[in-house]
């Protein structure tokens, strides 16, 4: 049998399907709905100081799309909780006692002072909450009252904060990281000098979505104003698993718990976090594309697959993907690809000769003795992908290796050894080989 | 008495609300959500099969995609550049076996693109915007004649417009539009669409349309040639093949162009005459038009009798279905051997069985009766070329001469659409045939005015 039970930082969940914090945890009927609908988690909406922050009256959201409006990348402006601190505290203490099985992150922001987060601790520690995450991402709006991202792009202020909140909980404490920075490690080296239990990853985006050329303004905009907001959704899970992947092979980082962000929308996004070293995960736009329903498919599809993979338990797959990301400079250059297209899948749209004839190597035919044929010449074929990246028939073009013989397009043999760059003769800086 | 039922040929069979229902348009419009999920749905193919497939060469895919980036009135102006009468095209066309038949989606899903529904929401935009999308150029000081106001005459004429040339066009009938205006059926073209359609494209300017002006009878060919500098022929096909079996002058047997023309011009359709039972002898797309119309007049009973099978049958296996859903009964390998009367009206029809050896239709020795109370003739319609039989145009198979660039055996002397040899008897190629002697006569005019 499959077990998906979750255990991060010994903070334990039916499976490892958290809602993020994010508006679909503001409160507890919010969560109490999630619970019921079989999410393993929360981290509950960043709780701030009192007074509250206030919110725009007007749009918070703003979506690109894809076909069939298939929502492909959202962003917002909403700030933090904008609910009394005590109506939180209160709600947290009883959902968490209604629902002791799930976990109940709760996610804080205050000012850079210690005073400040020395007095809201204790506040969360008496709800029975399971941990705190440290909100240090938020690109919009708390980053210019120097709070949110404003701390997450600055290392010392990741260690420092860490720190005192490791001083003055005892409860875990997860450091969750903005990507709006140019090298994401060294924001969790920093959090784990601090002696933060885990980073989550990633924070949002900045992004403006769009542009309302009528009014000539951002689109959407507040009294025809518009600011920058946070990008989430599918589009981002490429720069989140670029950056789980980054920290899970940084040696200063090693072990160190990361939850995993960005873009997760089904069980395989889930799964493919994880394989990168991600303990669990944490979803919101999906949701809030959705609704909640969607962590059925979660949890049946990642039982599904483990089954069939043979993994009983989610340590069994978590970072198995790790070690096979690498540098460039390690990349084998004897292995030798070429594109294949199976031409009984093959439905003669033609886009992979258009694209492959006027932006890369001209290396499929468009005509075969006069008719419509699209074919792979290999003594041109670079193997870019590319051709597999447009055609819209899955598995109708795929990569084959060569593994003998030569190379059509260079002339030469197939080398069965591996070979990179760090020893290759064009490079300047080579190592001779041992 | 129950009018449904009523023997005869007789008016009010059916409710005007029944009517109206029954004539609705066969493919609504599509909204602008589901113009944009459909557009989605194009693969934008390299060298598309689809363009191919368009006798116009519209472009497909860039109209498509610019649906798809909310430039609708684009869309329209791509697609009524290659072809002016889109808007009708994207009604009529039979789709199914020219651009949506070469649809690579065919091969993804058995379901093509939309494209026709697809064009029909750009061409109406631009149509209810009212947008002249082209500028005639300067005028060149050109006379061309041209006539026959069907689709063949329509995109000459704007075409030739365009080039600045002033043009006269000449429509034997009160309105212009051809087959678009009396010949398609009632529920393709709602709305007036021919009407509406043709004011659109003379509004380019450049046009003067003389309506009840017939070639042989108000005008000659000679005279045409004498006072314009070219002339192109867009005649149609005026005369309607006859089935050469007794009975046929029988009242209650009739040519289904006729009343087809009728239907379309007719504000009122339930105050149109139908038989309870109906009896339609023809295989192709003015057969369907009629035993389809006529059963959504309130004939109780139509039976459509072709001579070969289904496969020969030049309407569509789309149109051959509609007939069906629509409660026509699709009868094959059968002629008409005799129509029989009583007291001057059509009663029965009589059909030997037929099959096919070495390609010629035999008797198998077979009769069976029909009883029918009208009867319509829609075994093809044929050029009518007595008009012209003094003025030395050559003729093929009965139609007009006419080489690659639609120019007849007589000097100056332009022909396209059904009216000339070796076409497809289709709108679209029409519009084809109209467009490319438009450009012929100006390359013409071009080389006369240089020489």
């Amino acid at each position: 049998m499959v077990d998906i039970r979750n255990d991060f930082l010994g903070i334990k969940s039916p499976n490892p399907f958290w809602l993020a914090s994010a508006p679909p945890t503001d409160r507890a009927v919010n969560v109490t709905r999630a619970f019921k609908a079989g999410w393993g988690g929360v981290v509950w909406k960043t709780l701030g100081e009192d007074p509250p922050i206030v919110n725009v009256n007007g749009p918070r959201y703003g979506a690109i799309h894809g076909a069939d409006r298939r929502l492909l990348g959202f962003n917002n402006i909403e700030l933090i909780s904008d609910r009394a601190l005590q109506a939180n505290l209160r709600e947290i203490k009883q959902v968490k006692r209604d629902w002791p099985d799930r976990a109940m992150v709760v996610s804080l922001m205050v000012p850079c002072e210690e005073a400040s987060w020395k007095a809201i601790l204790p506040l969360v520690e008496e709800t029975g909450a399971d941990g705190i995450e440290l909100n240090f991402g938020c690109p919009h709006g708390m980053s210019e009252r120097g709070m949110g991202a404003a701390v997450g792009q600055v290392p010392e202020y990741v260690e420092m904060v860490a720190r005192w909140c490791k001083q003055h909980t005892r409860m875990p404490v997860i450091v969750k990281l903005t990507p709006n920075i140019t090298d994401v490690r060294f924001a969790a080296r920093a959090a784990r000098r601090g002696g933060a239990d885990a980073v989550s990853l990633i924070n949002t985006v900045n992004s403006i979505m769009g542009v309302d050329l009528d009014l000539m303004a951002p689109a959407p905009h507040t009294d025809g104003k518009g600011t920058h907001g946070g990008y989430c959704g599918p589009a981002v899970k490429p720069i989140a698993l670029h950056m789980v992947a980054d920290i899970a092979r940084d040696p200063e980082c090693a072990g160190l718990p990361i939850s995993g962000i960005g873009g997760i929308a089904t069980w395989r996004d889930a799964a493919e976090f994880m394989a990168l070293g991600a303990g669990n995960v944490q979803v919101c736009t999906a949701a809030m594309t959705y609704g909640f329903k969607i962590v059925e498919e979660m949890t049946a599809g990642l039982k599904h697959w483990m089954a069939q993979q043979g993994y009983g338990r989610l340590e069994d797959f978590v970072g198995k993907a790790v070690p096979n990301v690498t540098d460039w400079q390690y990349l084998n250059l004897n292995y030798v690809v070429k594109a294949r297209i199976d031409q009984d899948l093959c439905i003669q749209c033609g886009r992979c000769h258009i694209v492959c004839e006027d932006t890369s190597h001209q290396a499929i035919t468009a005509t075969k003795d006069g008719r419509r044929w699209f074919e792979v010449k290999d003594e041109d074929c670079v193997g870019c992908n590319l051709c597999v990246s447009v055609c819209p028939v899955e598995d109708c073009i795929t990569m084959e290796r060569l593994t003998e013989g030569v190379d059509p397009r260079t002339g030469r043999p197939i080398d069965p050894a591996y070979a990179n760059w760090t020893t290759h003769p064009n490079n300047p800086m080579a190592k001779a080989a041992e | 008495m129950d009018k449904a039922r009523a023997p005869g040929v007789v008016a009010g069979r059916l409710s005007g609300e029944e009517i109206a229902r029954n004539f609705a348009d066969l493919h609504p419009p599509l909204d602008a959500h589901e113009a944009r999920v459909e557009a989605d749905r194009c693969y934008f193919c390299f060298d598309a099969p689809c363009v191919t497939a368009c006798p116009t060469a519209i472009d497909i895919p860039l109209f498509i995609r610019q649906i798809q980036s909310a430039d609708v009135v684009g869309a329209g102006e791509t697609i009524l550049r290659q072809n002016i009468l889109g808007g009708t095209c994207a009604r009529v066309c039979p789709t199914e076996t020219l651009c949506e038949e070469a649809c690579v989606r065919n091969l993804a899903e058995e379901k093509p693109v939309a494209i026709g529904l697809l064009q029909r929401h750009a061409t109406d935009r631009v149509m209810a915007e009212g947008r002249q999308l082209f500028e005639r150029a300067a005028p060149s000081g050109r006379r061309v004649a041209v006539v026959g106001a069907g689709p063949a005459g329509l995109a000459c004429a704007h075409r030739l417009a365009l080039h600045g040339h002033a043009v006269t066009l000449f429509e034997a009938r009160p309105k212009a539009g051809g087959l678009n205006e009396y010949g398609i059926a009632a529920y393709k073209m709602v709305d007036d669409f021919a009407a509406r359609e043709v004011d659109y494209l003379l509004g380019v300017g450049g046009i003067e349309l003389r309506r009840g002006v017939a070639l042989g009878r108000e005008v000659t060919l000679e005279e045409l040639r004498r006072d314009h500098d070219a002339v192109f022929l867009g005649l149609g096909l005026g005369g309607t093949n006859a089935l050469g079996v007794a009975g046929e002058s029988l009242e209650g047997v009739q040519d289904a162009v006729d009343y087809i023309a009728a239907l379309r011009q007719s504000d009122d359709p339930s105050n149109l005459p139908v038989g309870r039972r109906v009896v339609v002898i023809g295989g192709g797309m003015t057969a369907i038009d009629i035993a389809v119309q006529t059963k959504r007049l309130g004939a109780e009973e139509v039976t459509l009798v072709y001579r070969r099978g289904r496969e020969q049958m030049k309407a569509s296996a789309y149109e051959q279905q509609l007939a069906q859903t629509s409660g026509v009964r699709l009868l094959t390998w059968a002629v008409p051997a005799e129509i029989r009367g009583e007291a001057g009206r059509v009663s029965e029809v009589v059909f030997d069985r037929v099959t096919e050896e070495d390609g010629r239709l035999v008797a198998l020795g077979e009769r069976f009766e029909l009883p029918a109370d009208q009867v319509f003739k829609a075994i093809g319609q044929s050029f009518l070329a007595e008009t012209l039989a003094e003025s030395g145009l050559a003729l093929s198979g009965g139609r007009l001469r006419v080489d690659a660039e639609r120019c007849t055996s007589l000097a100056g002397v332009w022909a396209g659409g059904d009216c000339v040899a070796g076409g497809q008897d289709l709108t679209v190629a029409a519009v084809e045939d109209g467009k490319q002697a438009a450009e012929a006569i100006h390359r013409a005019l071009g080389a006369a005015a240089a020489a």
